[in-house]
């Protein structure tokens, strides 16, 4: 188990998720924007935070240039109007930006460093292709480090579906077709939106208030998965339909101490128990939660039995179904992402750690027979992560 | 009332072929409560740099837009309208680009009225309108978000403001009539009078909202959708506005036609009676208190029509564009990059005028500034009072503590002339006379650098004759400037037969460093403003020496607009300077113009006029009369007013075929930022031409077309 003070989990929101590229409703608006409105709508939900009480805002990009490059935690502050006494960084682990975020600000809490926190994450997928303006170092290939292929995310998606041939393409096909139907079902019940703060967008047709996802497909069936082109091979498995969408967003949560919970009168919808980040082979970097989820459960000295519900991001259909497999889950286990995830929402790098924490914690509220819960999700360049979490709600 | 849909705009529409189109862009924006907002976005499809204007297509597609829109609140598909602008900017206001070449007087009212036609649909869709004052919002901008039902403002905007006064209209799409009984008389005063006639002073958001202009103001970080909540809350009955300074029985029967009387009597006592749109509208002002919207909107359109086919507006949107576009491209300026860098500065002297260029130099060019003198005490004594001065600027709130210090710093003041060996620039204040300026400049030729550029600010004296006794005439420029010398815009810039191409342009540079609209002269007498207005104060004392009582040569002056007559202006510029003035030019050019003897005597007497105790001119003062009393043959202010537009006409005329400055252009725009004459005179060229005065001298005109409306 953790040692040190323990950390709650107040509250978390993001913008809505909206399609990357020059069709979608954030072209032309700045990725640090997007993040700032998201952070003044944190703080408008939670009035009891004293802005001032803040003690450190993590935020992160994979892509840190350009509109999301100015030093995020500390540029977005001030554009939020924080009070220039709150301090702020940047931080960057790629797809896991805004959950590393999250579990470096936790680690501050824990040793009593802080008491209030905000962290999050902001991708701009349209403005920051993944990996533009990158140099891989050459040593990659001449010393064969990792497989050139390893920096195309499909790439590794495909590589799964080699190495576990039981993985199929209709398995993945039909994991999203839920997906989708479960991230439809959730937005009927009104649990995703009641999340999201409304982000004003302005295009050559004028300006608009974005209040829901944009990359969401209901209605979504096999035989309309079947008919997708495979853009990363020929004859290939992976799809645009059971892949997470490029997508423009930004997440952000309070984090506090036991402490502050106490002088603030706040009300945590979460505690964590444990995290774990560990390193897999580049070239089929979707595996990455299974080794970081053995090694949290193990810290936490917990197994797979003690968690009442997962929200593990959705990079790839393919890399979900190892995990599950792994642990010997069933593809619809309900436990697992029952408010639809990534192929639904989409996957803005960096924010998306942040958008599964507020989506177990709605889960948490809704199942207060749940004790434990668990957030993770594979990173490129070969890694996963996972966070453990306890619910607040939880009656034996 | 007027059908404005029953009226014919193509010829309106004619006149807009290149316009450039500000698109009315609609999107359906769904509110908390499930309401459906049709959101217009205006954008002209520029950055800020390019503000969204309303020009005649402009409004027609809006117009158009707004019928759909009625149609479908009628059928229910729609439970209000909003309207905003693109990043930055709601809109600047009516195209102004065309209406030089608007035809006729019913043209004009075209314009007035297709402004009502669209405009005025925003109050009739059967369902609310929303105006989301999003950024820069001048003139018809502003009446777009007047003519919807409600208004929300970001509270980072800072330009809002109705500046049709100052450019010689009436706010005439609906300002004139919504804006007193949305936040009563005094305030509407304030919006539609009193700041355009600051020299169109424009309010910022928070004033705004203040004043009850918005009904509410969000924070721009999420301002729109704070004000899409904010409708929701209005339409689902949530929130009701309130309106706190629309006026009631009270104000209506007593306030408001009280406030017009004082009104209409302030600002004579300010500008006088000859600029029209001041008190044209102060007119609708005072008819809309008791019209319906409608007639109200009638009689906009009148006066609007009456204004944009007259004289006055067409010179005022001559000066507005002297002053906003051709001050900016100096003429005769050579090529900037000759320009040499100033690092420091050096004034000589340290009396009134030597501190307050220090003052503003360290203010604008941040680089050291160093008085010299002979005195020490009399240094110390400047040097403290600039820093006084910056002190004070901190203490006003427009300069932080740590720019306070710095600039403090920089200031210094040594008897070591020495202390100039490294200035780039340095600047006399010195007696204004030839001999000692000339002897100052020679002796600091010796410790100054090699491309060290000397500025002299003589007023009277030749720039070529002060730098004779130089190595390097060529570094010396004329540098004139006009008193106070932070607050008048115009710079001089003299450049004498010497002066060099890097000098002028580094004194153009710095000029532009000062924040002054820089007009280059030749180095003649008086330069321009001060050889027109001894034109002018020559001629009233000629005609009071000759018999003419000062009252009937103030009414000759009248028809012109001046900012004052003659008499308080030589009061304001002191007697002695104004007699030195006159004997000045009468020196240079004896034959056109008058010295006076009677000045010198008022002068030593020390009165011309008298004033009240609040310091207002109240008449003139009887030792005055009786010192001048004498003359034999008397003029009448008709003759006065011909023979000084005459004057003015042939002075001017003659000024430009010397190459006192490069053209009609630059002389008004000396007369404007110098002297204070009116936009409604364009300065003085096309007030001149139109009443023939430029005719009756040279046989032309100074501007071809005149400059002048279509109803004469």
């Amino acid at each position: 188990m953790a040692i040190g003070n323990r950390v709650a989990f107040i509250d978390g929101v993001r913008s809505p998720f909206g399609r990357a590229g020059e069709k979608g409703v954030f072209w032309t608006t700045r990725a640090d924007d997007i993040m700032a409105k998201t952070v003044v709508g944190l703080l408008e939900r939670n009035p009891k935070v004293p802005p001032a009480a803040i003690d450190e805002v993590a935020l992160a990009a994979a892509t840190q240039a350009g509109d999301q490059g100015l030093v995020l935690g500390r540029s977005v502050g001030i554009l939020a109007g924080l009070p220039l006494s709150v301090p702020g960084y940047a931080i960057d682990r790629w797809c896991a930006g805004a959950m590393t975020a999250t579990t470096t600000v936790a680690g501050g809490i824990a040793m009593g460093a802080y008491d209030i926190a905000i962290a999050g994450g902001v991708e701009h997928m349209g403005h920051h292709p993944i990996g533009a303006g990158l140099e891989p170092n050459p040593r990659f290939i001449s010393e064969k480090l990792v497989d050139p292929a390893a920096l195309s995310m499909g790439e590794t998606a495909e590589r799964l579906h080699d190495r576990f041939p039981q993985l199929t393409k209709e398995r993945s096909d039909r994991f999203s077709m839920a997906s989708q139907a479960k991230a439809e079902a959730a937005y009927e019940a009104g649990k995703i939106q009641a999340d999201l703060v409304p982000v004003s967008a302005s295009g050559e047709a004028g300006w608009t208030v974005v209040s829901v996802d944009e990359t969401r497909r209901p209605g979504t069936n096999m035989e309309g998965l079947a008919d997708l082109k495979t853009p990363f091979r020929p004859h290939g498995r992976v799809t645009a339909g059971n892949a997470s969408g490029l997508t423009d967003g930004a997440t952000a949560c309070i984090l506090a101490s036991d402490e502050a919970v106490a002088k603030y009168g706040l009300t945590p919808k979460m505690y964590l128990v444990t995290y774990a980040f560990v390193g897999v082979e580049p070239e089929v970097m979707g595996i990455g939660p299974i080794p970081s989820t053995e090694k949290a459960l193990a810290k936490a000295g917990l197994t797979m039995d003690d968690i009442g519900l997962i929200e593990i991001n959705e990079a790839f259909a393919v890399q979900v179904l190892s995990f599950t497999d792994h642990f010997g889950l069933p593809d619809d286990d309900p436990r697992v992402n029952p408010m639809g995830g990534a192929i639904a929402f989409g996957h803005p790098l960096a924010s998306s750690g942040v958008r599964l924490m507020i989506q177990l914690a709605r889960g948490f509220a809704e199942h207060p027979e749940v004790r434990y819960g668990m957030t993770t999700m594979c990173v490129g360049l070969g890694q996963g992560g996972t966070v453990i979490w306890e619910n607040p709600n939880w009656k034996k | 009332m007027t059908d404005y849909d029953a009226l014919d705009y193509a010829p309106l529409l004619a006149l807009a072929d290149d316009e450039v189109v500000t698109h009315s862009r609609v999107r359906d924006v769904t509110t908390p409560s499930g309401k459906t907002i049709a959101l217009i976005t205006l954008d002209n499809g520029f950055d800020y740099k390019r503000p969204n204007t309303l020009g005649p297509k402009t409004l027609e597609e809006l117009n158009d837009v707004l019928i759909d829109l009625k149609g479908r609140a009628s059928r229910g598909e729609i439970h209000a309208v909003a309207i905003t602008g693109k990043q930055f900017i709601l809109a600047a206001g009516a195209d102004l680009s065309k209406v030089n070449t608007v035809p006729s007087v019913d043209v004009a009212r075209l314009l007035a009225q297709q402004g009502h036609r669209t405009l005025g649909r925003l109050n009739e869709l059967g369902v609310p309108s929303f105006a989301f004052v999003n950024g820069l919002a001048l003139g018809g901008g502003l009446e777009v978000a007047l003519n919807a039902t409600y208004r929300t403002v970001d509270s980072s905007v800072s330009a809002l403001g109705l500046p049709e006064v100052f450019l010689g209209l009436v706010p005439g799409w609906g300002g004139a009539t919504l804006l007193p009984h949305l936040v009563g008389i005094r305030n509407a005063l304030r919006l539609i009078i009193e700041n355009p006639l600051r020299n169109n002073r424009l309010i910022d958001a928070k004033t705004a909202y203040r004043l009850g202009f918005a009904d509410v103001m969000f924070s721009p970080i999420r301002f729109l959708e704070d004000s899409l909540v904010w409708a929701d809350k209005v339409l689902t009955g949530r929130i009701s506005v309130r309106r706190k300074f629309s006026p009631g029985f009270f104000e209506r029967a007593f306030v408001w036609p009280q406030a017009i009387r004082i009104a209409r009597a302030s600002v004579a006592a300010k500008i006088g009676r000859v600029a029209k749109s001041p008190f044209a509208a102060l007119d609708v002002l005072a008819y809309t208190r008791t019209a319906s919207r409608g007639d109200s909107f009638a009689r906009e359109d009148e006066i609007l029509s009456s204004l944009i086919s007259g004289d006055q507006f067409q010179a005022s949107m001559y000066a507005f564009n002297l002053v906003q576009k051709h001050a900016k491209k100096p003429s005769g300026a050579p090529d900037p990059t000759l320009a040499q860098p100033v690092t420091k500065v050096g004034v000589i002297g340290a009396g009134l005028m030597a501190r307050q260029f220090a003052l503003l130099f360290v203010r604008r060019l941040k680089v050291p500034v160093v008085l010299t003198d002979i005195d020490q005490a009399r240094l110390d004594d400047a040097v403290a009072y600039i820093h006084r001065e910056i002190a004070d600027l901190n203490a006003k709130g427009l300069l932080s503590s740590d720019e306070t210090s710095r600039l403090q710093s920089l200031v210094t003041g040594t008897t070591d002339k020495n202390a100039f060996a490294d200035a780039d620039w340095v600047i006399e204040a010195v007696f204004e006379e030839l001999a000692i300026k000339q002897e100052v400049f020679a002796s600091f030729e010796k410790i100054i650098s090699p491309t060290a550029i000397f500025a002299t600010n003589t007023s009277s004296l030749s720039v070529a004759q002060i730098g004779s006794k130089l190595k390097h005439p060529g570094r010396l420029v004329g540098f004139h400037f006009f008193n106070p010398v932070a607050v008048m815009p115009l710079l001089e810039v003299v450049r004498a037969g010497t002066t060099t191409d890097e000098t002028l342009a580094t004194a153009m540079k710095v000029a532009a460093s000062l924040r002054k609209t820089a007009v280059i002269t030749s180095d003649s007498t008086g330069f321009v403003v001060n050889r027109l207005l001894a034109k002018v104060l020559g001629e009233a004392m000629h005609a009071v020496d000759t018999g003419t009582h000062p009252s009937v040569i103030d009414a000759g002056c009248a028809p012109f607009g001046m900012p004052m007559p003659p008499f308080v202006l030589l009061d304001l510029v002191g007697l002695k300077v104004g007699a030195h003035v006159l004997d000045t030019h009468h020196a240079a050019f004896p034959d056109r113009f008058f010295d006076s003897e009677n000045l010198h005597k008022l002068a030593d007497y020390g009165r011309i006029i008298t004033r009240d105790k609040k310091g207002n001119p109240s008449g003139f003062d009887k030792g005055a009369l009786n010192i001048v009393k004498g003359g034999t043959s008397p003029m009448t202010a008709e003759a006065f007013q011909k023979r000084l537009e005459d004057g003015l006409a042939d002075e001017i005329h003659r000024m430009l075929d010397e190459g006192v400055v490069a053209s009609a252009q630059d002389i008004d725009l000396c007369m404007i930022m110098g002297a204070g004459w009116p936009f409604q005179m364009g300065g003085i060229t096309p007030y001149l031409d139109r009443v023939g005065a430029s005719e009756r001298v040279f046989g032309k005109t100074f501007h071809s077309p005149r400059i002048a409306g279509v109803q004469n």
